[in-house]
């Protein structure tokens, strides 16, 4: 079989595992040894993506195989990859592997809390895979649903209105981007051939541009509020700061990507012409978000609504970037997307362990917090200095691509709206150093944290992983700026 | 000859192993042994930089009559573009191969001196760590192979700064402290990286080899396009100024160094004086050839930017009471000097004489300014306290201390033969074949100079004993000894042959003491010592009264000129209050109540309509018969 079909079938199994077992322990065992296989499944895949490229194979996605679904209307399960979709594999495993040490101490309804968690993956992994419209449609309903469940059920705070408004709020984006959907299908073979859902072949016709207008607008909507496009962001703070760790770690770390992900591999590549004409008004509301995500996480209280308005802030960056259409800043864009979806996922892993031990999310109700868990303590400075773009930590990769990619296009208006995103690295700071002197240093506030217990081993190992990652890309990242460039050649081909 | 100096690499491995060995198992070191890994591994890098300085200017780095730029190594980091690419490396050439030496013996004496200074401390080990990651971040700026690799190395430098600043981060000022240096600093390398987003596209080149060669693509662009009136090489200088004036402190980026000073005083010695505080000139040194040809408005600007910035700085150090912050004043009014100086200089030979000039009050102003706080370090450490008003009489107890403070004085005085003399003598020469109003400017500086620092030396070491909690002794033979040192660096520096060594085109040329600049110089700042021996060598109400003479331009010193006052407005009531803020409530009222009313409006509209669907019979059939009949009526009376 495909080694790509294991991505889906290992979670899969995992989940069968789960429903095998008796309690709680073997719960988390299963789950481990699941998202571990699958974590190294995802690097065997990297591996020999790499190889096939080294030996010279220069197709566009490699590791291809195809079935026949629903013969009719010429679906088909088709799956493959190009260097854009093992970085995010490879994202994902980590940030779901993390997930799980992250939830090791879950105490009500664990079994169906890890089920329903990587069902959840399980669409996520399938959606980068799928090279097929409606199968990748198909897996991203299946990673938004979850959602809900997981929310509703195991989170805190007014979690059933913020349940409800985050899968409302994705499924109205769902129904725009089916809509753009069936626009590209039945416009897939304008010289009168059979109509196909299948990516690659599309992309070697010509979408009529009236139809382009139509659909693009929808597209990329659609995958927009998914990837925070302002004003379509606001399920973001509430279904964050509702949400229990893992599915926020899981949410903002690789769902909030299925949207950047998917406007460029759908939205831009299929309809490249509509892109370039209307780029400019999603260029503004992406500076917008880019500015307005880091002044709004300022003034918040609550660390998870930081987080969440931060994500609004760098998530916009990673749109901003794929639509200034070459191949730097687009390289970006991919660098951004791994490197928030790491970073992002280590905050949220930390919040829910520093919540676990205080009770609460307020930063004015904790400080000094370095002394009591230093570890905790030293890895949330570390996710912040990433978050600022400190060189040698992932997101100043990801930046720099993005400002030197940007401010090369040809045109003032891009340049000029590069030089108000390259602001936020300031605003970033501000709020950044904001918590961590208000939460982290200074005299213990509250006599009741002086005797909290420092991370356990499941909690370092989460933390670690995640952290490495960050390091990785941001000492070395020319390995993987490669496999993402070289991928982006057909695509930027025939976006110029 | 030219020498292969591929093992100046380890000049920065060292010291980034350092750091990583002393952060993962620091802890089961201990203290002291902690201390003494960081410090030796730093003798090494200081033995390395030391070999590499003599090697290079005793024939190594000399080909066709001049010192020539070395790329002793260099490999691609990262592609941005088909054209644009970062490297790491490590560049030899006059400036690099001096702040090597520079930096590595300053950053030794400071290791050594906090085997002492910190003793006892908790967190020595992290302290230690820190330390080790400032030196390999500074050592990396200064042999930057292109400008980008500095960038990252300039942030990187800033966030070491950051983490020593608020190394005692239980203490709320050291918190705000530290974070005030980063965000301000921060706030000009957005200057700096849009300067090099426009350097890049004009010239397609990090490269600094190809943009400082005068017969380079860079500089024949003469400026590239015009905007605004200005070119873009223009605007691009300026802007990569800004980066240097905010990490070296200069009017109106300076807020943050008075306030750096609640790191520990050795971390002052080291970054906020002798080496991170003039990588802005160090910057602006390093591209000085493109300043020179493409940007001559941006020097322009330099010029008195570092002009106002020494006079600013000298008058708000006359009121300080703080012995920290009296030095933070004098060194952001030393670097005013320095960046001055590469403003009005020209380009080679005799005409890059301030070029030459500002790299060499580097030199000394490094080693001076680092005895002064190491010295004020060695004080602090025998009072426990930063306030001159609890300082008195101290030549009686502290000996070492005492003389190595006083040369240090007469240093930065500009006495002769200390090496203070020399630089001051050629910068000021400089600034007189530039522009005569630059040159009063600074003359007067030179005078306010030497009356605060004596006014500090003769406060703290003359005078009454204060009220000691015990008497004040020594300090422990680490700290003196470095103190020791330095102060040899102080005086015998002034005899290094400068010009024949460090030049603005790398071509050796004669320069001599200017006489007729010189001696009304050093007049001045007798003056200046002679005032401070009148009003403060013994307590008398002569300061006070000659306060409150002055008593508005006293307040408005002593205020620090009401900046912080301004920029407290700017962040707390604009960018908090009426930026923040209502994007906050713009976001959670207007944006998500849009949404909200979206929910419910169609939560009402089908609650009104819902009951269409009753599932009663009785009702659909009321409602079909009414149609029926109000259909009927319209057919048989309205249509005809």
């Amino acid at each position: 079989m495909n080694i790509l079909t294991w991505l889906v079938i290992i979670p899969l199994l995992t989940i069968t595992g789960i429903l095998l077992v008796k309690d709680a322990r073997q719960t988390k065992i299963v789950s481990a040894i699941g998202m571990g296989i699958q974590l190294i499944v995802a690097f065997v895949i990297v591996f020999m993506y790499v190889n096939l490229r080294k030996s010279g194979n220069t197709d566009e996605m490699v590791l291809m195989s195809s079935f026949e679904w629903f013969k009719s209307l010429n679906i088909y399960y088709t799956v493959g990859v190009d260097g854009i979709s093992v970085a995010m594999i490879a994202l994902t495993s980590l940030v779901v592997f993390a997930g799980v040490f992250a939830s090791w101490e879950m105490e009500d309804l664990k079994k169906e809390f890890f089920i329903s968690l990587i069902l959840l993956s399980t669409g996520v992994f399938g959606f980068f895979i799928s090279l097929d419209l409606f199968t990748m449609f198909l897996f991203y309903e299946v990673a938004v649903i979850p959602m809900y469940i997981l929310i509703g059920i195991w989170g805190s705070g007014p979690k059933e209105y913020s349940a409800m408004k985050l899968t409302l709020m994705l499924m109205g984006g769902s129904a725009l981007l089916m809509v753009g959907l069936f626009g590209i299908y039945f416009n897939s073979a304008p010289d009168g051939g059979e109509l196909t859902f299948n990516i690659l072949e599309i992309s070697k016709v010509t979408i009529p541009i009236e139809a382009q207008r139509w659909f693009f607008p929808f597209t990329f909507v659609g995958f927009g509020v998914l990837g925070a496009l302002f004003p379509l962001h606001t399920w973001s703070p509430d279904g964050h700061s509702s949400a229990p760790t893992a599915v926020s770690m899981l949410h903002a770390g690789v769902l909030m990507k299925l949207g950047g992900y998917g406007a460029f591999r759908v939205a831009m590549f299929l309809m490249p012409e509509a892109a370039a004409e209307m780029a400019w008004i999603f260029i503004i509301l992406t500076t917008i978000s880019v500015v307005y995500g880091a002044f709004g996480a300022i003034v918040q209280k609550d660390l998870k609504y930081i987080n969440a308005y931060s994500s609004v802030s760098h998530c916009g960056m990673v749109l901003f970037a794929v639509l200034m259409m070459n191949k730097t800043a687009m390289t970006g864009a991919v660098i951004q997307m791994i490197s928030h979806g790491l970073m992002t996922a280590l905050f949220f892993a930390l919040i829910g362990m520093i919540y676990g031990r205080t009770h609460t999310r307020m930063i004015n109700e904790m400080g000094g917090l370095m002394k009591v868990i230093p570890f905790l303590g030293v890895a949330y400075v570390i996710a912040g200095l990433a978050s600022l773009g400190l060189p040698g930590l992932s997101g100043f990769v990801a930046e720099m691509n993005i400002f030197f990619g940007a401010f090369e296009h040809p045109e003032t208006f891009y340049r000029v709206a590069t030089i108000i995103a390259v602001s936020s690295i300031v605003i970033t700071a501000v709020y950044i150093l904001r918590v961590v002197a208000i939460l982290l240093l200074g005299p213990i506030r509250d006599n009741h944290f002086v005797g909290l217990g420092d991370a356990k081993w499941y909690e370092k190992l989460s933390l670690v992983t995640l952290i490495t990652g960050i390091v990785y890309i941001g000492m070395a990242p020319l390995g993987l700026s490669s496999l993402i460039r070289e991928s982006l050649i057909p695509i930027i081909d025939k976006l110029l | 000859m030219m020498t292969d100096f591929g093992y100046t690499t380890w000049i920065l491995i060292i010291p980034f192993i350092t750091f990583l060995l002393l952060s993962f198992f620091g802890m089961r070191l201990k203290g002291l042994p902690a201390g003494i890994t960081g410090t030796s591994a730093l003798g090494v890098v200081a033995l390395l930089s030391w070999y590499t300085a003599i090697t290079y200017f005793t024939g190594g780095g000399i080909a066709d009559g001049g010192f020539q730029k070395i790329v002793a190594a260099n490999a691609v980091w990262l592609n941005l573009s088909d054209h644009l690419h970062i490297d790491m490396g490590v560049l030899l050439d006059p400036i690099s191969v001096m702040m090597l030496v520079v930096i590595s013996t300053v950053s030794l004496m400071v290791h050594i001196y906090s085997l002492g200074y910190m003793k006892g401390e908790k967190g020595f080990e992290r302290y230690y760590a820190f330390l080790s990651l400032f030196t390999f971040s500074m050592m990396g700026l200064v042999v930057a192979t292109n400008i980008f690799q500095m960038y990252i190395f300039w942030e990187l430098v800033g966030v070491s700064s950051y983490l020593l600043i608020g190394f005692y981060y239980d203490r709320p000022s050291a918190v705000a402290a530290s974070k005030k240096a980063f965000i301000v600093t921060r706030f000009a390398d957005m200057g700096f990286l849009v300067g090099i987003l426009i350097l890049s596209f004009t010239t397609k080149t990090f490269d600094f080899v190809t943009l400082t060669d005068i017969n380079g693509p860079a500089i024949a662009s003469k400026g590239g396009a015009v905007f605004m009136g200005m070119s873009l090489m223009t605007w691009s200088m300026i802007f990569i100024f800004m980066g240097g004036a905010g990490k070296s402190a200069m009017f109106p980026l300076h807020i943050w160094l008075p306030d750096a000073m609640e790191g520990p005083t050795p971390v002052s010695a080291l970054i906020h004086a002798a080496t991170m505080v003039v990588a802005g000139v160090y910057l602006v040194a390093r591209m000085f050839p493109v300043y020179y040809f493409t940007a001559p408005e941006a020097l322009h600007i330099i010029a008195w930017v570092g002009a106002i910035s020494s006079l600013f700085a000298a008058i708000i150090a006359l009121t300080q009471t703080d012995i920290k912050r009296v030095l933070a004043y004098s060194t952001i009014s030393q670097i005013g000097y320095m960046i001055f100086s590469l403003g009005v200089s020209g380009y080679g030979g005799h005409d890059g004489l301030g070029f030459m000039a500002s790299n060499w009050h580097l030199f000394n102003h490094a080693m001076f300014k680092a005895l002064l706080f190491l010295g004020a370090g060695s004080v602090i450490h025998a009072v426990h306290s930063n306030d001159m008003k609890d300082m008195g009489g101290l030549r009686r107890y502290m000996p070492v201390t005492n003389i190595t403070f006083l040369i240090a004085c007469l240093t930065i005085a500009g006495v002769p033969p200390l090496s203070g003399f020399f630089s001051k003598d050629e910068i000021l020469t400089a600034a007189l074949h530039h522009n005569k109003l630059l040159f009063a400017i600074e003359y007067a500086v030179a005078g306010l100079t030497a009356f605060y620092m004596f006014r500090l030396y003769f406060s703290v070491f003359h005078g009454h004993d204060r009220h000691y909690h015990h008497t004040p002794h020594e300090s422990p033979a680490t700290m003196t000894v470095p103190l020791i040192i330095l102060a040899f660096g102080s005086v015998f520096a002034g005899f290094l042959p400068f010009s024949r060594l460090v030049t603005s085109d790398g071509a050796p040329f004669e320069s001599h003491i200017e006489w007729s600049v010189a001696i009304p110089s050093v007049a001045i700042g007798l003056l200046g010592i002679g005032l401070a021996w009148v009003m403060y060598r013994k307590e008398t109400a002569l300061p006070d009264r000659v306060a409150s003479f002055f008593s508005h331009g006293y307040r408005w010193a002593y205020n620090k000129f009401y900046i912080d006052e301004v920029y407290i407005f700017i962040t707390k009531k604009i960018i908090f209050r009426r930026i923040s803020q209502p994007v906050a409530w713009f976001d959670r009222h207007i944006v998500d109540g849009t949404m909200n009313g979206i929910a419910y409006v169609t939560q009402s509209v089908s609650s009104m309509i819902k009951g269409l669907q009753s599932g009663q019979l009785q009702k659909y059939g009321y409602v079909f018969i009414t149609g029926v009949i109000a259909l009927a009526i319209v057919f048989i009376y309205l249509v005809k």
